[in-house]
């Protein structure tokens, strides 16, 4: 991606690249957060099925995770799990 | 239709935009083509189907649709254009915002009439007046020929690299729009070669070059930034507005600034106007001139950008300035009133100023009635007092049950 900063005001708002919706991580306006439990998960796909943003991490045919970059932390996939293998926790990070 | 290769034809004021509109061939017109559309649309749209031009025609659902689709045209690289009117214009609004924050040279003639309600489709200005704040350019026009030659001009000020603004062509509906009127067109090559090529700076089809245009510019962004970069934009087309009517003049003959003096040097009482109703005051003023009375009119073309320091520098010689409106702001004056006057606050000394709405729904504006004004306009002059500040021409003598 070439060179941009924003600062550089182009007429219109325009911005000279393309792509830049990848830069934009939406994942910080959680004020609670997914916490995935590996063992107690069934794979049964339903948070996968039901997360309203794609959040649900699948690799190989298996879900492996939450993607924090964008998971809205909306408790969706929480309420929807049959085997209580994703719990909300407080705060907005996973680590904080 | 025939193409039209006679140099003086006899057209209404729609016709001779959608004349306009063939010569400058756009790439792409989307327009909602039923009512309150005129038959400017109706008429670009048998230019299209006979093969006159190469113009993609995109007929939509309603005139947000219209708007939104010049904007995504034009924001893909092309030239484009469209008409409206009234309730049309209205319902453009939220895009029209769009249009100059994307900075996107559209040009649009706007055919002047009322908003319901009473349910009216007649002349006023109250649909472009409510646009003003928007950030299009605004051109007035007197006349079917204005209309002609403002569309022409509109696209060279649009496309300015200095500029990169939508610009609004207004002509006043039916009086204008739909009556039939000596008009002289250029030739085809002329406007062609006036207008010239279009070259997008960033189209959004140059796949090999991406770029994004539209994006979010939130709370920590530079949304402000913009707004200040828009409106040094349109404060640059006075000078585009002006050289753009320096290099018609060369083409046609014709003599365009931001605003038209009539007699007014030697006046001591004069009329703002637009439009239509410049025609019939300059009349008046003729008249009025061989009994010895000093009138004189000022008729605006641009309103946007709004020239304040000009107009106020045009009108401070003057004893008592009626602005006639043809539009209201319910709980105030006229828009114009409130711009002309504040323009001329800082004068050391300044005319008396009167607002006269005038002509609401098509109500008709005859000679009558600017005289009646240049009476108001005479009488302060003679007291140096305004008794009224905001008084009416030709209301009917009715009841009204409140």
């Amino acid at each position: 991606m070439k060179e941009w900063r924003a600062e550089k005001l182009m007429p219109g708002a325009l911005i000279p690249v393309g792509g830049t919706a990848r830069q934009y991580k939406t994942g910080g306006w959680r004020s609670e957060h997914p916490v995935w439990d590996e063992r107690a998960c069934k794979q049964c796909f339903l948070c996968w099925i039901y997360c309203p943003d794609g959040s649900i991490k699948v690799r190989d045919g298996k879900v492996i995770g939450i993607d924090y970059d964008y998971c809205k932390g909306c408790g969706i996939c929480a309420n929807e799990c049959p085997a209580d293998a994703i719990k909300m926790a407080e705060g907005g990070e996973p680590n904080g | 239709m025939a193409k039209l290769t006679e140099k003086i034809v006899a057209i209404t004021g729609n016709a001779a935009v959608a004349q306009a509109m063939r010569q400058i061939n756009p790439d792409v017109v989307a327009a909602y083509p039923i009512t309150p559309q005129t038959d400017i649309a109706e008429t670009f749209a048998e230019f299209v189907a006979d093969g006159l031009v190469d113009t993609e025609y995109v007929t939509v659902e309603s005139e947000h649709s219209a708007m939104s689709a010049c904007v995504g045209a034009s924001a893909a690289g092309a030239r484009v254009m469209t008409a409206t009117s009234s309730q049309g214009l209205a319902l453009m609004w939220e895009i029209l915002y769009i249009a100059a924050g994307m900075r996107l040279p559209i040009t649009m003639t706007n055919v002047n009439r009322c908003l319901s309600a009473p349910i009216n489709i007649h002349c006023d200005h109250s649909d472009s007046m409510g646009a003003r704040d928007s950030g299009w350019i605004q051109i007035y026009s007197e006349n079917a020929q204005e209309a002609y030659d403002n569309v022409i001009q509109a696209i060279r000020i649009a496309e300015h690299k200095s500029v990169l603004l939508p610009v609004m062509v207004n002509m006043d509906g039916f009086i204008v729009s739909h009556s039939i009127e000596r008009v002289e067109l250029l030739d085809d090559e002329v406007v062609k070669r006036f207008v010239g090529e279009y070259k997008p700076v960033y189209p959004l089809l140059d796949v090999e070059n991406p770029v994004t245009h539209g994006p979010f510019d939130g709370l920590g962004g530079f949304y402000f930034e913009h707004k200040k970069a828009q409106i040094e934009a349109i404060e640059r087309s006075r000078k585009v507005v002006l050289d753009v009517a320096d290099e018609f003049k060369r083409i046609s003959g014709r003599e365009y600034g931001c605003f038209e003096p009539y007699r007014l040097d030697d006046a001591e009482v004069a009329l703002v106007v637009l439009n239509s109703a410049a025609g019939t005051s300059k009349c008046v003023v003729d008249a009025m001139r061989e009994e010895g009375y000093p009138v004189g009119i000022l008729k605006l073309r641009v309103f946007r950008p709004f020239l304040a320091r000009e107009l106020s520098e045009a009108l401070k010689h003057l004893k008592a300035v009626a602005i006639l409106e043809r539009a209201t702001s319910p709980g105030s004056f006229g828009p114009l009133y409130a711009e002309i006057r504040s323009a001329l606050y800082d004068l050391e000394a300044r005319p008396k100023m009167v607002n006269l709405i005038y002509g609401l729904g098509g109500r008709e504006f005859r000679p009558e009635h600017a005289k009646e004004a240049f009476g108001v306009c005479l009488k302060v002059a003679q007291t140096k007092r305004v008794e009224k500040p905001l008084g009416y021409l030709g209301l009917k003598e009715v009841e009204v049950i409140s």
